[in-house]
């Protein structure tokens, strides 16, 4: 009926161990999210109580909506603070293991480095090294065809963007020496 | 017949070279959004929406949901080639999909994806093209009670009829509409919640949460997991097509069937989700012989990709006519209207009649176009997951900074857009759902309006919510959803009713 020849396979040769140790359970991160949210809310709840939070000739005061939100969600991460601490004896689900966070600091440390540079380069030139370094350094993808991909994105990008589309993006020392 | 003549005249105003290839670029993007992991369809149409700045409303619109069309048509290859299902969406269709491939039938049973998903559509779209200009007349009579009255019905169905833990509805929804107040207050002109801060005087902008959320958080959870791939590739021929064609006529039930449960959810917030489960189960119950399934039936492919796709075009509907998306997609559309300078709600379709033509017009084009490009590009597309991840993913990142740029020209939003990013891989990952957060975040200032015009109206009284028959029946109902589970409960107790879940639980 039909053709099925070739198939496609992709193989991944960093992917994440199967045993590795477990970082921190899944209820941990819970209590931790529920604390911050908590925190959250009590904050915003006094920020709007200083704006006035109840009713004037007008009708309510501006932070009247807002502090009976920041109630509702303190009560919500209070519920769930609470359901986590009594549920925190039962079995662990793990929430990442070393491998697994490994590969995600592998992701997410270049992402940072890549918004820090765009703050002071520029976002094109912060993308080429972007593209270029994660693909060889993280890749391991040989170095010309790294440096190529980058280029040929980041000017696709530029094109589109600062030419065709009049969508002006952050620029650094380089794009002001070619003066643009 | 108004709605004809109007269906007509937005066929006219599309009908022109640039938007027909603005419609082509939108698909082509779209299923490259769906194919790609890391990738999906609200992010993917959040970050490309800075394209469309510069463009007229109405080719803006073509193309962000020629993009939408193409992620939903996208998802689909993935999961019948390669057992990954692209969306959530799509994890039923995995179930007799990949098997149909592993027997070398991977051609019929994307022809039989592409093809329910454009019939799912069409019924979605004939529902809109006849539907939302009824609501949206009847909702001109609506006051601020009455809209706040919606709001609130959304928002507590969510939290009533979520599969999620309640509390964490409850956390998600109440953080998104916070969110939404930072900044200047709209009616009183005060400063909430900046904390001093210039930056946030300009308030949290909802596509630059969206791009964090979905975008920075799916990269990293993609990461996550093992990223080798096994896979058939296929390339569909026209005779395939035709020999599925020609057995289309023996399903119609079952494809009725799916295109009505997805409409009737993708109105509600049920989502594409629940949709494509339901199709799948329905389908499965009703069969003569229910043991084929999970082994290559292709009623098992019909079922739940004509179910999402209704539902996520129906979702559209509430959107076009009250202002209440259905779905993500549908909100950061929403969004979308807002930055073109488009007032959503009833006027839409009084104010700017070309605009929602030429929507529900590119509706209709749009899915004819994608179906023809699907069936002649999948080999193209399928080979696009060759590409390593190594590669892709920082190409993502960069898309995504450059969107949250864009949006306010702001070095701050792209740092707001990673610390999003960081909030949706921790949400995910404990299970605090997501949906609830980016509706509320672009209802907020909508709804708190809402509420203080009818509070002034009213003199402050709550009353107000249940002054007429309309207002007090919304708010009763939106009640009664919020404690849904409860009187569920009750119910099932006194033994009113037994509890026939098994639709949704098997998968």
């Amino acid at each position: 009926m039909s053709q099925t020849d070739l198939e496609i396979v992709v193989d991944d040769p960093t992917a994440p161990e199967e045993d590795s140790p477990s970082v921190v359970s899944s209820g941990t991160i819970e209590i931790v999210v529920c604390l911050m949210l908590l925190a959250l809310a009590v904050t915003l709840a006094y920020d709007n109580w200083r704006t006035g939070a109840a009713w004037d000739a007008t009708g309510p005061e501006p932070g009247y909506f807002p502090f009976y939100l920041c109630v509702i969600l303190g009560g919500g991460s209070l519920y769930g603070l609470i359901a986590a601490l009594l549920a925190h004896r039962a079995p662990r689900e793990t929430f990442v293991t070393r491998a697994q966070a490994r590969r995600v600091m592998a992701v997410f440390v270049p992402t940072l480095l890549f918004c820090l540079l765009t703050q002071f380069l520029g976002l094109y030139v912060a993308s080429f090294l972007l593209i270029s370094g994660f693909m060889r350094f993280v890749g391991k993808i040989a170095l010309w065809k790294s440096l190529l991909t980058a280029f040929v994105f980041t000017a696709i990008m530029f094109v589109t963007f600062d030419i065709a589309f009049d969508v002006i993006m952050p620029k650094g020392p380089l794009e002001a020496a070619l003066g643009r | 017949m108004e709605a004809f003549g109007l269906l007509i005249h937005g066929f006219a105003v599309l009908l022109t070279w640039k938007t027909v290839v603005l419609m082509l670029v939108g698909l082509v993007l779209g299923i490259f959004v769906g194919v790609l992991p890391g990738l999906g369809g609200p992010n993917g149409v959040a970050i490309l929406l800075p394209l469309t700045f510069t463009m007229d409303p109405t080719s803006a619109i073509v193309m962000l949901s020629c993009i939408y069309w193409g992620a939903l048509f996208g998802g689909a290859i993935t999961s019948i080639l390669f057992n990954i299902p692209g969306e959530a969406w799509s994890v039923a269709t995995t179930f007799d999909g990949y098997p149909m491939a592993q027997q070398g039938r991977a051609a019929e049973a994307l022809t039989a994806a592409f093809t329910s998903s454009f019939i799912g559509s069409l019924v979605a779209v004939l529902l809109i093209t006849f539907l939302a200009p009824m609501i949206s007349s009847f909702a001109l009579k609506f006051g601020p009670p009455e809209f706040f009255a919606v709001y609130l019905l959304t928002f507590c169905s969510f939290v009533g009829l979520g599969r999620e833990a309640k509390h964490k509805t409850v956390i998600s929804m109440s953080l998104g509409l916070l969110l939404a107040g930072v900044g200047m207050d709209t009616v009183s002109g005060n400063l909430r919640m900046t904390f001093g801060s210039a930056e946030l005087l300009r308030g949290i902008n909802f596509l630059v949460a969206v791009i964090g959320l979905f975008g920075i958080s799916e990269i990293l959870l993609t990461m996550e997991e093992r990223l080798a791939l096994r896979g058939h590739a296929a390339s569909i021929s026209l005779r395939v097509v035709l020999s599925v064609w020609k057995d289309l006529p023996k399903y119609w039930v079952t494809l009725l069937r799916s295109s009505f449960i997805g409409c009737w959810l993708g109105i509600t917030p049920g989502g594409a989700i629940a949709a494509s489960f339901m199709g799948y189960n329905l389908a499965k119950r009703f069969a003569k012989n229910p043991e084929g399934f999970g082994k290559g039936r292709i009623e098992g492919v019909f079922a739940p990709e004509t179910a999402a796709h209704a539902s996520g075009t129906s979702a559209l509907l509430p959107m076009l006519a009250l202002g209440i998306p259905g779905s993500g997609t549908a909100a950061i559309l929403l969004g979308g209207l807002m930055v073109w300078g488009l007032n959503p709600g009833p006027l839409l379709f009084v104010e700017h009649k070309d605009f929602v033509w030429g929507l529900i017009a590119s509706m209709y084009l749009g899915n004819v176009v994608g179906l023809a490009l699907v069936l002649t590009t999948v080999p193209i597309f399928a080979s696009i997951l060759r590409v390593p991840f190594a590669a892709v993913a920082p190409m993502i990142v960069v898309s995504c900074a450059i969107g949250a740029y864009a949006i306010q020209n702001a070095m701050f939003d792209i740092w707001l857009m990673l610390g999003f990013g960081i909030v949706g891989y921790v949400f995910k990952k404990i299970g605090i759902p997501l949906a609830p957060f980016t509706l509320a975040l672009v209802l907020g200032n909508r709804a708190e309006d809402a509420f203080r015009l009818s509070m002034i109206g009213s003199g402050g009284t709550l009353k107000v919510f249940w002054s007429n028959g309309l207002v007090g029946s919304i708010t009763t109902l939106a009640i009664v959803l919020l404690f849904w589970p409860v009187i569920d409960g009750l119910l099932a107790r006194v033994g009113w009713t037994h509890r026939t879940r098994a639709t949704s639980r098997e998968a």
